[in-house]
């Protein structure tokens, strides 16, 4: 009899495996973690959207399926919660705004996300939809318009963001899985402050269709898990050449599962000095220095390598990405779906500009302004063009640095998780914090954050999860799984569980 | 650059181009808050991209060409059903041309 607890730390290849094989039902897994969230969900407020029917409805259609000798696929009965950014077919979809909300309720999407389809494609349960900063703008979810996330290690700090519902998820083992969208660190940065792994992909990996647009040169859709291997499975069932997203690449998608545990012996992994200087928390740089030293016993090479315009890269990113979101959020003006504003006697400009200014919280309407100043005649040389011929030195960086390795290993985030509120009335600070994952969202390149083990409890903090990161050049997944999968295997701290997991 | 790195002027005329109706103390803040974003942006300068080309899109080298055959759409009730006003068959908004 395989008990609750035991369930709740499989991994998502291990559910699907033993779904497929009969050994427990799609409904028994879904019962548990429906559990598990009913318990925990109160204090850490992951989700947006959860209905347990539905999540029931889906266990029992894949249940019904798998006896009747249908094939069920690599994600068999596996649950995996969806940030919110991404729209799901007649499942309230608000991006965390009110802008998507009307008489009551969110937006009802028409059609699902290419990503949300091949996850149902492949047997996955679509267990909910997970809280985010509104647009997926911010790095605590505390951006949200409806309530801030709480990170499972310490209730009183932020999970990291913008997909800070979908790392809590899966960090308090709500779900083994879920999706999430990284436009500059959203999917690495809050897994790396939650002790979850999360990959974002090459830039042209994943489909976007159907994931709400924030920056569209940079948005990417990648997995959460909780490990290496069960991210990797969820990224090859998402990605590929979608006809929906003329971006996406034709490039053969895997091996990327099959390079988790392949021996590292002789790979070449890059340190670049850049990354641990001056601002970085003493005991995330000594985590990622015991892990650098980790890989080497098992046979990396370890190289020093530069990138130099590191520093250039908050500049760069927060004129770039909000220049593009001011394009995208146009199309949220009140005519065709979510909310409206009609002033008494106003004109079709002045329901506009009401819809708009009530309808998007303050970090959008910042990011707005941001955006269409830098793109307004004038300024676009100075600030916008600018910005994109720093982005080309930046992308430099990283070619001439994989020409000599095959892998770039770095802190993913300067501290681990701040108070709640502590960034909150200082827009610099928080976009600050996503100084080491920027840079790869900039290049295109694909990078994975996974648990490096914990800082040390003082008086002013409990141990808070540190992360990893790795980066590959564009389309080696393969490498970034098998250099992380050979530190996973070796981190002491792998299985820790969060206290409010750990105590009954 | 100045310490006044926007104006109270600008940010009103950006939020005219943005299509926000911001009240007073909003511009007030955003005037503020932009400014001090924008002298941090100005790092940039100190790079030298004299010959250098921009990055509009990583990876991207050509826009793909599709097959040109027919796909549906969503049906009309749908496309409307999620929508704050409608009428006839189309999407209603408030007059926007003097009669």
């Amino acid at each position: 009899m395989t008990t609750m607890r035991e369930i709740e730390a499989w991994s998502v290849t291990q559910i699907a495996e033993r779904v497929a094989s009969g050994d427990v039902s799609a409904e028994q897994v879904t019962d548990v973690f429906l559990g598990a969230a009913a318990r925990r969900e109160t204090a850490l407020r992951a989700f947006l959207y959860l209905d347990r029917d539905r999540v029931i409805d889906q266990a029992r259609a894949i249940d019904l399926a798998r006896r009747a000798g249908r094939p069920c696929g690599p994600l068999c009965g596996v649950p995996v919660a969806v940030k919110d950014a991404l729209c799901t077919r007649d499942i309230p979809t608000s991006c965390a705004s009110r802008i998507l909300h009307r008489a009551g309720r969110a937006w009802l999407p028409p059609y699902d996300a290419t990503a949300v389809e091949r996850l149902r494609g492949a047997g996955a349960v679509v267990f909910g939809k997970t809280n985010l900063d509104e647009f997926a703008m911010g790095s605590s979810t505390e951006n949200s318009a409806f309530h801030p996330t709480h990170n499972p290690w310490a209730l009183d700090r932020v999970p990291g963001g913008s997909s800070g519902g979908s790392a809590v998820a899966v960090a308090a083992r709500m779900v083994p899985g879920a999706l999430g969208s990284d436009t500059g660190g959203s999917i690495r940065q809050p897994a790396a402050l939650t002790h979850t792994v999360g990959i974002k992909p090459t830039y042209g990996r994943v489909s976007r269709f159907g994931l709400v647009a924030f920056a569209s040169s940079l948005d990417q859709v990648g997995p959460f898990a909780n490990d290496v291997r069960g991210a990797a499975r969820i990224l090859e069932v998402i990605a590929g050449r979608d006809p929906r997203d003329a971006t996406t690449a034709d490039t053969p998608v895997g091996p990327i599962e099959g390079a988790c545990g392949q021996d590292v012996r002789g790979m070449r992994v890059g340190i670049p000095d850049e990354y641990f200087g001056e601002g970085i928390d003493g005991d995330v740089a000594r985590r990622v220095r015991e892990a650098i030293d980790a890989l080497r016993d098992a046979g990396c090479i370890i190289v020093p390598v530069s990138l130099p315009h590191t520093r250039f890269a908050i500049a760069t990113y927060y004129v770039i990405a909000t220049a593009e979101a001011s394009s995208n959020l146009a199309r949220f003006d009140g005519v065709r779906f979510g909310f409206r504003s009609t002033p008494e006697r106003g004109d079709l400009t002045a329901m506009y500009g009401s819809t708009r200014a009530k309808g998007f919280g303050v970090e959008v309407r910042r990011r707005i302004m941001l955006g269409t100043y830098v793109l307004s005649a004038g300024y676009y040389e100075a600030y916008y063009l600018k910005a994109q011929r720093v982005r080309t030195l930046i992308r430099r960086d990283f070619e001439q640095a994989f020409r000599n390795v095959d892998v770039i290993v770095t802190p993913t985030s300067p501290t681990p998780a701040w108070k709640l509120g502590e960034k909150l009335d200082d827009p610099l600070a928080m976009y600050l914090a996503d100084v080491f994952t920027l840079p790869a969202s900039l290049a295109g390149v694909p990078a994975i954050s996974l648990p490096a083990g914990f800082t040390s409890a003082t008086a002013q903090r409990p141990m808070l999860p540190v992360g990893l990161q790795i980066i590959a050049p564009p389309f080696a997944e393969s490498n970034l799984c098998r250099v992380a999968a050979a530190w996973e295997a070796r981190n002491p701290a792998r299985n820790a569980l969060p206290p409010i997991v750990a105590e009954p | 650059m100045t310490s006044q790195a926007i104006t109270r002027d600008q940010v009103l005329h950006v939020a005219r181009l943005a299509r926000l109706s911001l009240d007073d103390p909003d511009i007030d803040r955003m005037t503020q808050e932009l400014g001090a974003i924008l002298r941090y942006v100005e790092v940039l300068a100190e790079v030298d991209t004299s010959s250098v080309e921009p990055t509009a899109q990583v990876g991207v080298s050509r826009l793909p060409l599709r097959e040109d055959v027919r796909v549906d759409g969503l049906p009309r009730d749908v496309v409307l059903g999620e929508a704050a006003s409608t009428s006839h068959d189309g999407f209603a908004v408030p007059a926007f041309i003097d009669e």
